[in-house]
């Protein structure tokens, strides 16, 4: 059952045969799965696959229907809600669990505040603080508050917590999908260190190349079933995402399509600025897929929010096939063809609390009025047509956007922003936090759009995704557009020196 | 191309009895509950007089209620509209008594269509201050509440304003007393006023645009949804709905003073979450909201006409509803 592990070794924490139902629905079918002392295990499959659930019952959120967890060998119960981070079992979520006006320091010590005659010894925990920040090599401010910290920071303050609390098994559920590549260095650093004093780790990720790199065994699910268990090095990145998929991951990216050079220019950018954004330019051609890569917070967003007109901005101009849009109007911007949409699916996108249907028709409600009112058949006829479109793929087609997997969430959005019939779209992070399947998926999506004649713009901090998709890539860098790559330059090394500061265009 | 395996973790099954949202029956069933008991305290209760009575008396609550469902649902809170049905009242009869219109049909009509007129602009005073001056509903409409109430204490110096001409109050006493097909007018006005707010939440775009503001304002704005507009004209339909309840209102009495509709709006707020409606914006249950109204009258008339609780703990009674009435909405919640 379990490959390559050191017989003499006991594992800190073993899920033998762990099943579990949720009402009639079962979503893990008799799982084993074990973690030995300072290893990191990769618990990997496609979003669905039970990971999460799994990563729950393994730290007390959740109790399994049938099977039994072992603790040092010993059968426990573990507590609910948290409780379990006494026995040294931390998860870091993915969603932050972070009060946004405590500080740093107060954020770590929350729960376990230190006091000295009943005060509370602030010096202490600040100094303690520090310690921690400083052993992971973070800049961070152990008096600043939370709410004022970038999002990778957060994430930073996230892992220095779950290292404070002495965890001996730590679960980090995508840790790496809001870092930067040098923040992902340092984590990964630091969680080797920890390592090597005996700390264990589960790593719950979709980026195969970080599996490979800093695991030691993987263990793959699929429906809900165990598939397979074996150390990293005996397998490869197309070896796992074939077991996560069940079947040969035929091309991942579609053919790429070139516009003709002399087709027309839908979109123009001029000196736009905004916020962070410094004078940024550029057009977009018909049919063409445009990629924006660069460093998490180099100002992608905020170019695009402001192209949109969901921000302000402070100079430039934007123009819609020789139209230009008045600043700060989404509205005028939609009914001139160009959707957003965000990469914030659960804050931004959607209602997680309604239906699919009421989100599908949420920004074009008005293509389902009659007699100026709302025309539920034609609401609903929209909804089948998107399903089959998107391949949306719910079992009960009343559930709640809230309870969707990120993949089906994902098409969802994107279904809804097609609504309106756009042909300028712009899509932030198409990608973040889905499985290798319906990426796939969202990349055919992508171009097929593109070979209709629309025009796409690709935000992407995966640089797999902007190679593999555009035809063009514009890179980022502290608010400004440092570097337009076309064809044959289109590649990691060089879109990382311009996004590094190594290069720079002075041209655009 | 992809796999077969990603669809959701809900079950495949046909809709049953169990996909009926238990919090939009609740308040339903604990009206037919107090019903029951109702009657059991004292066979008077069930009369169809005494019921009609107890609707007919419901009605401006119930009716400002409706409007607070659209505020509530886009995730908003009104405090103002006691001060409103005051001050919108005391200009109605000022304006009545003071003649500019000689013949008595027509100036009954100019002073209703004035009402409608204040009362719509009383709510986008109370929009434009929420959404515009970007302050937090709950201070705005306190500060508005405030106003309209000190407002209305100046305007009668303390006292009353009466209805003076004898003429116009017999005019208008049927918009009250009358009945049309041998239903009372309040109880006519509450079922029209009802089915329309239900077919605009339901059935429009605007309706739908308030439950996608009050689910969540980032998500609307990013759907391109004017979202500031869509809040102030949910504080105008508040506004127009407390007009309505102050042309019921005047030809009750035909009198106001500084204390009309004293903490009116803690009743139509405790109507709008008996009724199911979310506190925190999103859903909005526009039948829910009357039949909340109705419970509120109904534990009144019962206590009443029962003679082991003193009708003086009518207000401890209703808060009590409201704490329960957010519990069982808590409790009875599908997780998400």
């Amino acid at each position: 059952m379990i490959a390559g592990r050191d017989e003499a070794r006991q594992p800190v924490l073993v899920g033998e045969r762990v099943s579990k139902s949720f009402g009639e629905v079962q979503v893990l079918f008799s799982v084993d799965f074990d973690v030995a002392p300072g290893e990191i295990h990769a618990l990997m499959g496609e979003n669905g696959a039970g990971k999460s659930t799994l990563v729950k019952i393994l730290s007390g959120f959740e109790q399994p229907t049938s099977g039994r967890i072992l603790l040092d060998g010993e059968p426990v119960v573990l507590p609910r809600n948290g409780a379990a981070e006494s026995l040294g079992i931390v998860i870091i979520h993915q969603e932050f669990n972070l009060a946004e006006h405590l500080t740093v320091a107060e954020s770590l010590y929350l729960g376990r505040e230190v006091s000295r005659f009943g005060i509370l010894d602030r010096r202490f925990m600040r100094r303690q603080t520090r310690r921690v920040l400083d052993e992971l090599g973070s800049h961070i401010d152990e008096n600043a508050l939370i709410g004022s910290l970038a999002v990778a920071d957060k994430q930073m303050v996230e892992i220095a917590k779950a290292i404070s609390r002495d965890a001996r098994i730590i679960f980090m559920d995508e840790p790496t999908a809001v870092l930067s590549r040098d923040e992902t260095a340092i984590l990964f650093r630091e969680v080797r260190k920890l390592r090597e004093k005996g700390t264990s780790f589960v790593f719950v990720s979709h980026k195969l190349d970080e599996v490979m790199e800093l695991t030691d065994r993987v263990t793959v699910l699929r429906d809900g079933q165990w598939v397979k268990t074996a150390p990293t090095t005996a397998l490869d990145g197309e070896a796992i995402a074939q077991l996560m998929v069940g079947r040969e991951l035929s091309s991942l990216y579609p053919a790429k399509h070139e516009p003709d050079v002399d087709e027309e220019v839908v979109l123009s950018v001029k000196g736009l600025s905004t916020g962070y954004v410094r004078d940024a330019s550029f057009d977009l051609r018909k049919g063409e897929v445009l990629g924006f890569s660069g460093l998490i917070g180099s100002g992608r967003t905020e170019l695009m929010e402001a192209v949109a007109g969901l921000r302000q901005r402070a100079s430039g101009e934007v123009a819609i096939r020789g139209k230009r849009l008045v600043p700060g109007d989404f509205r005028a911007a939609n009914a001139e063809g160009l959707a957003y949409m965000t990469k914030d699916r659960k804050g931004r996108g959607l209602l997680l609390g309604e239906g699919m249907t009421v989100n599908l028709t949420l920004q074009a409600i008005d293509q389902h009025l009659r007699h100026g009112y709302l025309d539920p058949k034609s609401e609903a006829k929209a909804m089948l047509r998107a399903k089959r479109r998107f391949d949306i793929r719910v079992r009960d087609d009343h559930v709640r956007a809230g309870r969707m997997s990120g993949g089906n969430q994902q098409k969802l959005l994107l279904a809804k922003i097609m609504e309106i019939e756009p042909n300028i779209i712009i899509i932030d992070e198409p990608t973040r936090g889905i499985d290798v399947g319906t990426k796939q998926q969202i990349y055919h999506f992508i171009a097929a759009l593109a070979r209709e004649g629309r025009s796409i713009i690709v935000v992407s901090s995966e640089m797999p995704e902007v190679i593999g998709l555009c035809t063009r890539v514009a890179v980022m860098r502290e608010g400004r557009i440092v570097g337009m790559l076309e064809g044959e330059e289109i590649s990691e090394q060089q879109i990382m020196r311009y996004a590094a500061g190594l290069r720079r265009q002075l041209a655009s | 191309m992809t796999s077969d395996t990603q669809a959701d973790a809900s079950p495949r099954r046909a809709r049953t009895w169990r996909d009926i949202d238990l919090r939009a029956v609740a308040p339903f069933a604990a009206l037919f509950l107090l019903l029951i008991v109702g009657a059991m305290v004292n066979p008077n209760f069930i009369g169809l007089n005494n019921l009609s009575n107890v609707a007919t008396r419901s009605a401006f609550i119930a009716i400002i209620a409706v409007g607070a469902t659209f505020v509530i649902s886009s995730g908003d809170l009104d405090l103002s509209v006691g001060s409103m049905v005051a001050f919108v009242a005391s200009i109605m009869i000022l304006f009545m008594n003071s003649g500019v219109i000689a013949d008595p049909g027509l100036m009954l009509l100019a002073a209703m269509v004035l009402t409608l007129v204040i009362g719509s602009l009383c709510g986008l005073v109370n929009g434009l201050i929420t959404t515009l001056g970007r302050i937090e509903p709950f201070i705005a409409t306190l500060g508005t509440m405030g106003i309209y109430r000190g407002l209305t204490t100046w305007l009668s110096q303390g006292g009353a304003i009466t209805l003076r001409s004898a003429e116009q109050q017999a005019l208008y006493r049927p918009a009250y007393f009358g009945s049309v097909l041998g239903l009372p007018v309040p109880i006519l006005v509450i079922l029209i006023v009802t089915a329309i707010a239900a077919f605009i939440l339901y059935r429009t775009r605007y309706g739908r645009h308030v439950t996608a503001v009050g689910s969540s304002r980032d998500v609307a704005r990013y759907s391109g949804i004017a979202v500031d507009r869509v809040r102030t004209m949910a504080f105008i339909i508040q506004g127009l709905c407390v007009a309505i309840a102050v042309l019921l209102y005047v030809p009750r009495l035909g009198s106001t003073s500084a204390t009309t509709g004293m903490l009116w709006e803690l009743q139509a707020i405790t109507a709008v979450v008996v009724g199911g409606t979310a506190l925190k914006g999103g859903a909005g249950r526009v039948w829910g909201t009357i039949c909340g109204a109705f419970i509120l009258e109904l534990v009144g008339n019962i206590m009443l006409l029962s003679n082991f609780i003193s009708e003086y703990l009518i207000g401890a009674i209703q808060g009590t509803i409201i704490i329960i009435a957010m519990l069982v909405q808590r409790s009875l919640a599908r997780k998400t």
